[in-house]
C-alpha cells in the first residue's frame, strides 16, 4: 500500500502512557481501560483491515457521564480520541493512531425504550443496526436503513457514517430515518439534538453529526424511527443483452413513475462469479442483470411489476422472471448478496470500491471502467445500487504482486474521479475516512474544504477528536487504498458485504 | 460617491439600501465589501416569509429575487437544480409538466399575509425548513436538499452535496443550511430532490370529536403499512369575537355534508391501490363504527391545498404559534386549548397551529411551556401588531445556543448575514 500519512505523533503523550492509564482507570474503573498490547490489539484496525496502528490505550466506559468525564480529561491533557462503534467500517474511520486512546462504545448495548406510540426506539449507540429491527418486529415494525453488515455494525457507526443500504432511494439514509441523537463534544459537554418530534427547530445539528465520521462529537444515545413492514414485497430479474439496454430499463422504470424499493444492477462479470459460488439461477448470456423490488399492497406491487415488466420488454430484456413467493424472492437476492465473497473466490484480492453516479450515466460508467481494465490489465466486476446511483466496482488482483497492487490502486482512484466527471460522488455509503481523504479535493476546493474545518474547529478547536480523517492531509490528489481483501481474508468474513 | 458605486457599479440598489445581484460573483462582491467593513446585512427573498423571526438592526438588504431560474432539470434523475430566488411556484410549474413534485409539500404562507397564494423562494423555503402535511411520511424539506452552493459572511463561494442521493462525502451542510434563516450562508444554488407525482388522491373524513379517539386514530394511521399521505384534525371554531369564522366556508365540498369538528386523512395512488388501502384501513380504524366521507381525488387535492396554505388563518392579525411535540401527548395538548382558542392538528397528530388572540399575548409564554413539557418545541410564526411580550420567537437551550453561536461563528464571524435573526447574538 502507498505510504498512509497520519497526524504528526506527540511523544510526551507516549511518554505518559502509564499516568494517563491510570487517570482514565479512575473514570471507568481499571478492568475498563485496556493497555497491555495484547488486550488492544483487536482495536488496531476497522474493516478496512489494511492498514493498522496500535492505539495508546483502549477505554471502555459504560454511561454518559464517564464518556463525558473521559473527553473532559482528554481534552485538558490533549490526548487524542478515536471513537469506535463496532469497527466493521470499510473506511478506516476508526483507525487508532499510537498517541490517541480509543473510545469503545461496545458498552452501550441497549435498547431504553420502545415506544410505539411515537414510532420510535430509543437506544444506546452500540445496538447493532439489525437489533433493533429484532426487537420490533414481532409487532411488524422494523428500522429501513438496512448496511449489509447490518448484523454486525451498531446504529452508533450508522450516525457517524450515514450509512445506507439497497433501499435507499424509497426510504432514505440513516440521516432521514433518525429523530434525536445524544452527543458528547470533545470537552465533555454532553448535548440533545432533537427527540421524539419530527424536525428540529434552529440549526439542523443532528444533520449535521450524522455522516461526520466521528470527528465532532461521541454519540451516546439515538433515537430512531420505525416503520410498519409492507403488506407485499415481490421481486422481478431481468436480463439484459447489452448493456445500454439494461441501463435505459432502469432509467425508464424511475422516469416512468415508479419509485422501486430497491433496484440493482449487475454487470457480466458479476453475474458470472455469483452465479458460480451461489447457484443462483441467473442468465449466464445477459450482459447485465437487473433485481427491481417492489413493495405495498398485493394489488399496487403486482401492477408495478407489469409496467417494470413492459419497460423491460420494450428494453428488449432477453430474460424476465417474477418472484412467484417469498422463497423465490430471496433466491433473486441470493446471487447479489454473495457478490463480494464470488469475487473473493475469482482471485487473490479484491478492492471493493464506492462511488455513485447519477442513474442515466451508468452504460457510459461500466464501458469506462471497461476500458480501464483492460489498460490495466486487471479484472473488473461491478454492482450498482441502481436505485440511488451507487456503483462498487470489485478489483481483482494479487497483492503479492507489487506491481499489480499499485495499478490496482490507480485504476481504482481512476474510478472515483469518473465518478465526479459524470457528476457524482467519491463515496455513497462506505465513507472517507482514511481512505479517500485525499481525493476530497476531487470534489471540493480549498475554501469547501476550509468551511468544513472552520466548523471542525468550532466544536473541537485543538483538532483531538479523529484526527487525520475525512479531510486531506497533504492536500493534493494521492491515490490512497481502498477496501483491500486478501484471500477472503475479510476483517469480518462473515459479515454480507453489497 | 454612493455605498452602491463603492461597491459595484453593476449591482442594482433601490432607494431603501436593497441590493439585487444578478449573479452569484455579485452577492460574493457585496458581502466582501460588508465583510470589510463591518456591516451587517438582512437577506430576503421576495418577502414572504420575512415577518418571521426577530426583527434584524441592519441598514442594509439583499434581495435574492433577480437571482432567478432554473439550471439544471432532469426528471429520470430525480433531481432539479436551480437558483436561489426562483419562486417555488415556477419549480412546480416544471416539475408537474414531468408529473413529478417536491414531496415535502411546501407550505403557503402568502394567506396568513394577505388573503392569496404567495409560496415565495426556494432559498426561502430552504431557510424556514417548513414542510406540509406529508412531513410525516416523507420527511421535511430538510430530506429533499441535495446539495447547494451559497456565500458565507466572509464573502466566499462555498459548496456542499451534490446531485445524487446517496452521498457521505463531507460534513452534510445542506441540512445545517435548512432551517437557518439565513444566518449562515446566503444561498445562490440549490438542488431538490424530486419524486413522481401520485396520480389521484382521496380523503376520508371521519366524525369525531373525543381527544382519545382522535389520537387512537393518529396511531393507528401512523403505524399502518397503507401509506398514509396526510392526517389533521380541525375543530370547532371557538365563540370568541376576537377570530375571524372561516371555516365551514374553507371546508365546504359537495361530499362533506357535515359542520361538526373532524379527521380527516388522505391516501395517494392509482385508483387501484387507494381502494385496497381504504378497503384494508377501514378495518384497521373500524371506520364502520364512525360516521365518515369520502372526498374524491377532485375534492381531495383542493382540501390538502387548503391545508396548506394555511388558509384557517387567512390575513390573521393575532399571534400564530407552530408547535411541534410527541404524538403521545396530543391529546393533553388538546386537552389544554380546550377550544379556546383556534387551531387545527397536522402531521398525524405532531404539529399544532394555534392562534393567540392579540389580548391574550401572555398566553404565548404559557403555551411554550406545556410544548417543551411535551418534548417539543415552539415557534411564533407571526406576532400581533401591539405584540410586546418578552418571549423569544424559537426554541433552545443553553447548550444548542451556545453551541448555534460556534457554528455561526465558522461561516460568519462578523455576523454580517442576518444578525439576531433567530437568537441574540447568533
Amino acid at each position: 500500500m502507498t505510504e498512509l500519512a497520519l497526524p504528526k505523533i506527540d511523544k510526551k503523550i507516549i511518554d505518559r502512557k502509564d499516568e494517563i492509564v491510570k487517570n482514565l482507570s479512575k473514570i471507568s474503573g481499571s478492568d475498563n481501560v485496556l493497555s497491555h498490547p495484547d488486550e488492544v490489539k483487536p482495536y488496531e484496525t476497522d474493516a478496512l483491515a489494511a492498514y493498522t496502528q496500535t492505539p495508546l490505550s483502549v477505554i471502555l466506559p459504560k454511561d454518559t457521564n464517564e464518556v463525558s468525564e473521559i473527553l473532559k480529561y482528554c481534552h485538558k491533557e490533549n490526548v487524542k480520541v478515536i471513537p469506535r462503534g463496532a469497527g466493521t467500517g470499510l473506511s478506516g474511520g476508526a483507525l487508532p493512531l499510537q498517541d490517541a486512546v480509543i473510545l469503545g462504545l461496545g458498552k452501550f448495548n441497549k435498547i431504553l425504550n420502545i415506544d410505539y406510540e411515537n414510532k420510535c426506539v430509543v437506544t444506546q449507540p452500540g445496538v447493532t443496526n439489525l437489533g433493533i429491527t429484532h426487537a420490533v418486529q414481532h409487532k411488524g415494525f422494523y428500522y429501513a436503513p438496512d448496511p449489509s453488515s447490518q448484523l454486525a455494525c451498531s446504529i452508533g457507526g450508522n450516525v457517524a457514517e450515514n450509512s445506507g443500504g439497497v433501499h435507499s432511494l424509497k426510504y432514505g439514509t440513516t440521516t432521514n430515518n433518525i429523530l434525536g441523537v445524544e452527543m458528547v463534544l470533545m470537552d465533555g459537554t454532553i448535548c440533545r439534538f432533537g427527540g421524539k418530534t419530527l424536525d428540529q427547530e434552529g440549526y439542523d445539528l443532528m444533520g449535521l453529526i450524522c455522516g461526520s465520521e466521528g470527528l465532532l462529537g461521541v454519540v451516546t444515545e439515538v433515537t430512531v424511527k420505525i416503520l410498519k413492514k409492507p403488506q407485499v414485497v415481490k421481486a422481478a430479474l431481468i436480463g439484459f443483452p447489452t448493456i445500454e439496454e439494461g441501463g435505459n430499463a432502469a432509467s425508464d422504470i424511475i422516469s416512468n413513475g415508479i419509485v422501486p424499493a430497491g433496484m440493482e444492477i449487475m454487470d457480466k462479470a458479476l453475474i458470472e462469479a455469483t452465479d458460480n459460488f451461489s447457484k443462483a439461477g441467473y442468465p449466464r448470456d445477459a450482459e447485465l442483470l437487473l433485481i427491481v423490488e417492489l413493495d405495498g399492497t398485493e394489488s399496487e406491487v403486482n401492477e408495478l411489476l407489469k409496467k417494470v415488466s413492459e419497460i423491460s420488454k420494450k428494453n428488449n430484456c432477453s430474460s424476465l422472471k417474477l418472484s412467484k413467493n417469498e422463497e423465490e424472492r430471496l433466491k433473486f437476492w441470493a446471487g447479489r448478496k454473495a457478490a463480494f465473497p464470488a469475487c473473493g473466490a475469482m482471485a487473490p484480492d479484491y478492492y471493493c470500491m464506492d462511488g455513485v453516479i447519477p442513474r442515466g450515466k451508468l452504460a457510459e460508467a461500466l464501458l469506462e471502467i471497461k476500458k480501464l481494465s483492460k489498460k490495466y490489465e486487471l479484472l473488473v466486476a461491478n454492482c450498482f445500487h441502481a436505485g440511488d446511483g451507487n456503483l462498487h466496482p470489485l478489483i481483482m488482483f494479487d497483492g503479492s504482486d507489487k506491481e499489480q497492487l499499485r495499478k490496482t490502486e490507480e485504476f481504482g482512484a481512476e474510478i472515483l474521479k469518473l465518478c465526479v466527471k459524470l457528476g457524482g460522488v467519491i463515496t455513497g455509503e462506505h465513507g472517507v475516512g482514511i481512505e479517500k481523504r485525499e481525493l476530497m479535493c476531487e470534489m471540493f476546493n480549498d475554501r469547501d474544504i476550509q468551511q468544513q474545518l472552520d466548523i471542525k474547529k468550532s466544536l473541537d478547536e485543538k483538532n483531538l477528536l479523529n484526527p487525520g480523517k475525512v479531510y486531506p492531509i497533504l492536500r493534493k490528489c494521492a491515490e490512497e487504498g481502498r477496501v483491500h481483501v486478501h484471500k477472503n481474508e475479510n476483517k469480518f468474513p462473515d459479515l454480507p458485504r453489497f | 460617491m454612493s455605498t452602491k458605486m463603492k461597491i459595484n457599479s453593476q449591482i442594482f440598489q433601490d432607494s431603501n439600501n436593497t441590493y439585487f445581484p444578478k449573479t452569484e460573483e455579485e452577492v460574493s462582491i457585496l458581502i466582501k465589501e460588508f465583510y470589510k467593513k463591518n456591516l451587517p446585512t438582512e437577506i430576503v427573498g421576495t418577502n414572504t416569509k420575512s415577518f418571521i423571526g426577530n426583527k434584524t438592526q441592519t441598514s442594509n438588504k439583499i434581495s435574492l429575487s433577480k437571482l432567478s431560474g432554473i439550471i439544471d432539470y432532469f426528471p429520470e434523475e430525480l433531481y432539479i437544480k436551480v437558483k436561489a430566488g426562483t419562486p417555488l411556484e415556477d419549480v412546480e410549474k416544471a416539475l408537474e409538466k414531468n408529473n413529478q413534485e417536491l414531496a415535502f409539500e411546501p407550505i403557503d404562507l402568502g394567506f396568513i399575509e394577505n388573503g392569496k397564494t404567495n409560496k415565495g423562494t426556494v432559498a426561502g423555503c430552504l431557510s424556514c425548513n417548513y414542510a406540509g402535511s406529508r412531513r410525516f411520511k416523507v420527511g421535511s424539506v430538510r430530506d429533499h436538499v441535495l446539495g447547494f452552493q451559497g456565500i458565507n459572511g466572509k464573502g466566499e463561494i462555498i459548496k456542499s452535496g451534490g446531485t445524487v442521493v446517496k452521498n457521505v462525502t463531507g460534513y452534510d451542510l445542506s441540512k445545517l443550511i435548512t432551517g437557518s434563516f439565513g444566518t449562515l450562508s446566503i444561498l445562490t444554488e440549490i438542488t431538490l430532490k424530486v419524486l413522481p407525482k401520485k396520480k389521484f388522491s382521496n380523503t376520508i373524513v371521519i366524525d369525531v370529536e373525543d381527544h382519545k379517539k382522535i389520537y387512537d386514530l393518529f396511531n393507528q394511521i401512523s403505524g399502518s403499512s397503507s401509506e398514509v399521505s396526510g392526517a389533521v384534525f380541525i375543530p370547532n371554531e371557538p365563540e370568541d369575537k376576537n377570530y375571524k369564522k372561516n371555516r365551514d366556508q374553507i371546508f365546504k365540498f359537495n361530499d362533506l355534508d357535515f359542520k361538526g369538528p373532524f379527521l380527516a386523512f388522505r391516501i395517494e395512488g392509482d385508483k387501484i391501490s387507494i381502494n385496497e388501502k381504504i378497503k384494508s384501513l377501514t378495518e384497521e380504524l373500524q371506520l364502520n363504527t364512525f360516521r365518515t366521507f369520502l372526498l374524491d381525488s377532485y375534492q381531495s387535492d383542493p382540501f390538502w391545498k387548503k391545508i396548506n396554505n394555511l388558509e384557517l388563518f387567512e390575513k390573521t392579525e393575532n399571534n400564530l404559534l407552530r408547535i411541534v411535540i410527541e404524538p403521545s401527548n396530543g391529546s393533553k395538548m388538546m386537552k389544554y386549548i380546550n377550544n379556546k382558542f383556534k387551531y387545527y392538528i397536522d402531521w398525524c397528530g405532531s404539529l399544532f397551529w394555534i392562534e393567540v388572540p392579540a389580548k391574550k399575548n401572555m398566553k404565548v409564554k404559557e403555551i411554550k411551556k406545556m410544548a417543551i413539557e411535551f418534548g417539543g418545541y415552539l415557534t411564533i410564526i407571526k406576532t400581533s401588531p401591539d405584540y410586546d411580550y418578552d418571549e423569544t420567537i424559537f426554541t433552545v437551550d443553553d447548550v444548542r445556543l451556545m453551541i448555534s453561536k460556534k457554528i455561526k461563528e465558522s461561516f460568519d464571524p462578523k455576523r454580517i448575514l442576518n444578525p439576531g435573526k433567530m437568537y441574540r447574538g447568533v
